[in-house]
């Protein structure tokens, strides 16, 4: 048995080993080689070493999507979460006690359906959804009805700073639903003993959440944060479909991953693109270690 | 060319699919995986055929047998063209060769990894949204020299060269700057494109307007327009705000002639800052901050176009794919007309009626395609006075070929387009910067929506335009094209 224990093994893993190498890790790895060459997507690529990083540094839309990572990097997480925190809280513990078991708030189970019905939705129908209820005029969801009650039309998708709070509200009504069933399945493992005990002693709905739910999630809140997080690095898909102008008006709402886009397969600049991928590689990278160096406490055991 | 049309609505099922699918894509750095196979393959030539006999009615050449490849664009002159008359025709010629036929709406999704993988297709309509750098191509080598099949005799006059049966400046416009300094024709402009300002004859009728001529004429109309609860002017600055910087040079080229373009195009130090340019982009903005309405820059070309023909937009700039594109929302007795975009002063350098009219819609035969003779022979048909006229009869539109379209009942729009086309005698002019340097376009267009929007004024408008010019100017990786 011993002897025949590695190519046993090996048998196992080489398959999937080969196909993660060469789908993965090896177009990763490629990623970086383009990215010092100033290859335009047909002929063979020329090294240029790292001009394509210089010219990184002072590429204004480049800037201006990092600067709206950074505003998703911190909206995205926090009001996504806080909004998912406070839904779970109320199917799960907001409503009355029966029997010493805490019970969500009243049609606790027809809300846990409906919440997570925008992520069963492809994201690129999502946007294009959202294209109907923000159209700036009487045929927008919103602005025809502000428009029937005689206001001026509200122009999400235009005005320059209101843009990227549009898609913003649109990632986070999205993102809602998974994390409301996320934290419900961690407030599910948390014991009702605990809830009893601390009711007891007198603890109103706001102590529980603060006092009890909030430190024994943390956990999945950590995931929660890191996944959100990543997922503002990503934003394409919205930032494509829904903006003005592919990222526009004037660059208000873009993101990397838009500009990468627009760097390869608009203007043929396949290294420059690439380049700003490895940057982006890095950026995601650099967030998930960060996040999880700092929320790492220690956890509590029950 | 991307003032070619698009496919109204922009975004069906399968753009969005395929939006997603690029998601996946680009979530992470993942790009590289889609040059894993490409950068290592992009060296390897494909092999290509033997060429057959030469012969009176094979004058390029073509092994009879060969299949070719055929890409079409699928945008507003549809695919109908391809499958029911150039297609037959090629097979007419050569029965024992197989035209395979695809139809697309993002050619360079479907095609780079085609190019990169080194088997592209014999023949591409390189047009639409995603279209592929022409300068990219030209640079790499990827383009067949086109001088056989312009020097080959015509089909239905095999006295009179190719080149001789379409109207002047075709070729020229489809000619690009080599790596070796040279200058070759590479690309066939098949449709006879003319760009304007459209309005519907029935509301102009009805309403006792007359077309103005010239700028004073204009504004007065827009105030009569919007003392009516029209919206006088618009365009869509969601998708289609290269229609309006094509109005603001237009009308720049009107103010101080033509050689403005050509020191656009040929990115001539300061080539933007020029006064005309600077007063047309003045001029516009004053229309855009009175005579338009600020959601515009919200809805898509299709949007903004669904109004004209709603009754509640009176001018919209666009070229005459217009009439067709919108032929199924056009309500009857519409009659798209066609203005020239009015000059601004009575010393402008070009008449009132002087215009922007050029080959539109791109077609390119691989030349590291299998089969690039065939590829020719394919133009050659589409050249002819039976392919040309099966397009107009299809599709509605003009080609280059003006004995296809002899004696060939327009719809009004159309007709209107070729009409001032003729008034315009030789003040026809055209502009190429947005095909050789799609960077200047997508800066222009931003500036242009700044600027129509009421974000910037004029000056500012060429300032940032003129920024971004100098910086393709010093990019050495952009090759650079002249006129």
């Amino acid at each position: 048995m011993r002897h025949g224990k590695y190519p046993f093994v090996i048998g196992f893993l080489i398959a999937p080993v080969a196909l993660y190498v060469t789908f993965v890790i090896w177009p990763y790895a490629q990623a970086f080689w383009i990215s010092m060459t100033n290859w335009r997507g047909l002929s063979a690529p020329q090294f240029v070493g790292f001009d394509n990083y210089r010219r990184l540094l002072d590429d204004g839309a480049f800037w201006k999507a990092v600067q709206h990572h950074g505003v998703l990097l911190l909206a995205l997480p926090l009001i996504t979460i806080a909004i998912a925190l406070f839904f779970a809280f109320q199917l799960n513990v907001g409503g009355k006690s029966s029997g010493g078991q805490r019970q969500g708030v009243w049609g606790a189970k027809f809300y846990r359906v409906v919440f997570f019905f925008p992520q069963v939705l492809a994201v690129a129908i999502i946007a294009v959804l959202f294209q109907m209820v923000y159209r700036p005029n009487e045929s927008g969801l919103i602005n025809g009805v502000l428009m029937k009650f005689g206001l001026d039309p509200v122009l999400f998708l235009v005005k320059p700073n209101l843009a990227l709070w549009s898609i913003i509200a649109v990632l986070v009504w999205q993102a809602v639903g998974f994390y409301v069933v996320l934290f419900s399945a961690g407030m599910a493992s948390i014991p009702g003993e605990i809830y009893e005990a601390a009711e007891m002693d007198g603890a109103s709905k706001v102590t529980l959440f603060f006092r009890v739910t909030l430190p024994l999630l943390w956990d999945t809140l950590q995931v929660a944060w890191v996944y959100l997080g990543i997922a503002a690095f990503d934003c394409f898909a919205i930032v494509a479909v829904l903006s003005v102008d592919g990222g526009g008006p004037d660059g208000a709402t873009t993101v990397l991953a838009m500009e990468i886009y627009r760097n390869a397969f608009v203007y043929s600049k396949y290294g420059y693109a690439s380049a700003m991928g490895v940057a982006l590689f890095f950026l995601t990278i650099t967030f998930a270690a960060l996040t999880l160096r700092l929320t790492k406490r220690e956890s509590v055991e029950y | 060319m991307s003032n070619t049309p698009e496919q109204p609505a922009a975004l069906d099922r399968r753009t969005v699919l395929r939006r997603a699918a690029a998601v996946g894509m680009l979530a992470t750095p993942a790009i590289g995986l889609l040059s894993a196979c490409a950068t290592s393959g992009s060296d390897k030539e494909n092999e290509q055929v033997a060429g057959g006999t030469k012969s009176e009615k094979n004058p390029l050449g073509v092994k009879e047998d060969a299949p070719i490849e055929v890409i079409i664009f699928n945008g507003g002159y549809g695919e109908k063209y391809a499958t029911d008359v150039h297609e037959p025709l090629y097979k007419t010629a050569f029965p024992k060769s197989e035209v395979k036929h695809q139809a697309t709406q993002a050619v360079s999704t479907v095609l780079q990894p085609r190019f990169a993988g080194g088997n592209p297709p014999e023949f591409v309509n390189n047009s639409g949204e995603k279209f592929l750098d022409f300068g990219a191509l030209v640079n790499d080598g990827q383009l067949q020299d086109l001088t056989e099949l312009w020097d080959a005799p015509s089909v239905d006059d095999p006295s009179k060269k190719v080149r001789d049966t379409v109207i002047p400046g075709v070729v020229e416009q489809g000619m690009f700057n080599t790596a070796d300094g040279g200058r070759k024709p590479f690309v066939l402009y098949y449709v006879s494109t003319v760009y304007g300002i459209w309005y519907s004859g029935k509301l102009f009728k009805d309403n006792g307007w007359t077309a103005p001529t010239t700028w004073e004429q204009f504004k007065a109309l827009c105030e009569q327009i919007k003392a009516k609860g029209i919206t006088p002017y618009g365009y869509a600055g969601s998708n289609a705000a290269y229609y309006q910087w094509n109005v603001i040079l237009t009308q720049a080229a009107k103010i101080g002639g033509t050689d403005v373009l050509k020191n656009i195009d040929n990115l001539e130090d300061g080539a933007w800052k020029q006064d005309a340019v600077k007063q047309a982009a003045e001029a516009w903005a004053e229309i855009g901050a009175k005579y338009s309405d600020k959601s515009f820059e919200g809805l898509k070309h299709t949007d903004v176009q669904l109004r004209q023909n709603q009754g509640k937009l009176a001018f919209y700039p666009s070229g005459d794919w217009l009439e067709n594109e919108q032929k199924k929302d056009t309500p009857a007795g519409f009659t798209y007309q066609l203005m020239p975009v009015p000059g601004l002063t009575a010393s402008d350098k070009l008449p009132a009626t002087a215009i922007r009219a050029a080959g539109g819609e791109g077609y390119f035969v691989s030349s590291k395609s299998k089969n690039p003779r065939g590829g020719m022979e394919y133009m050659r048909q589409m050249l002819s006075k039976a392919g040309a006229r099966g397009f107009t009869e299809t599709v509605g539109a003009a080609t280059v070929v003006p004995a296809g379209s002899e004696g060939f009942q327009f719809p009004p729009g159309v007709a209107s387009a070729q009409a001032a086309l003729k008034a315009a005698g030789k003040d026809v002019f055209n502009m190429l910067f947005d095909n050789w340097y799609k960077e200047l376009d997508t800066e222009a267009r931003t500036a242009t929506n700044e600027l129509m929007f009421g974000r910037i004024n004029a000056d500012a408008f060429v300032e940032r335009i003129q920024k971004r010019a100098d910086a393709i100017k010093k990019d050495s990786s952009v090759t650079k094209f002249k006129r």
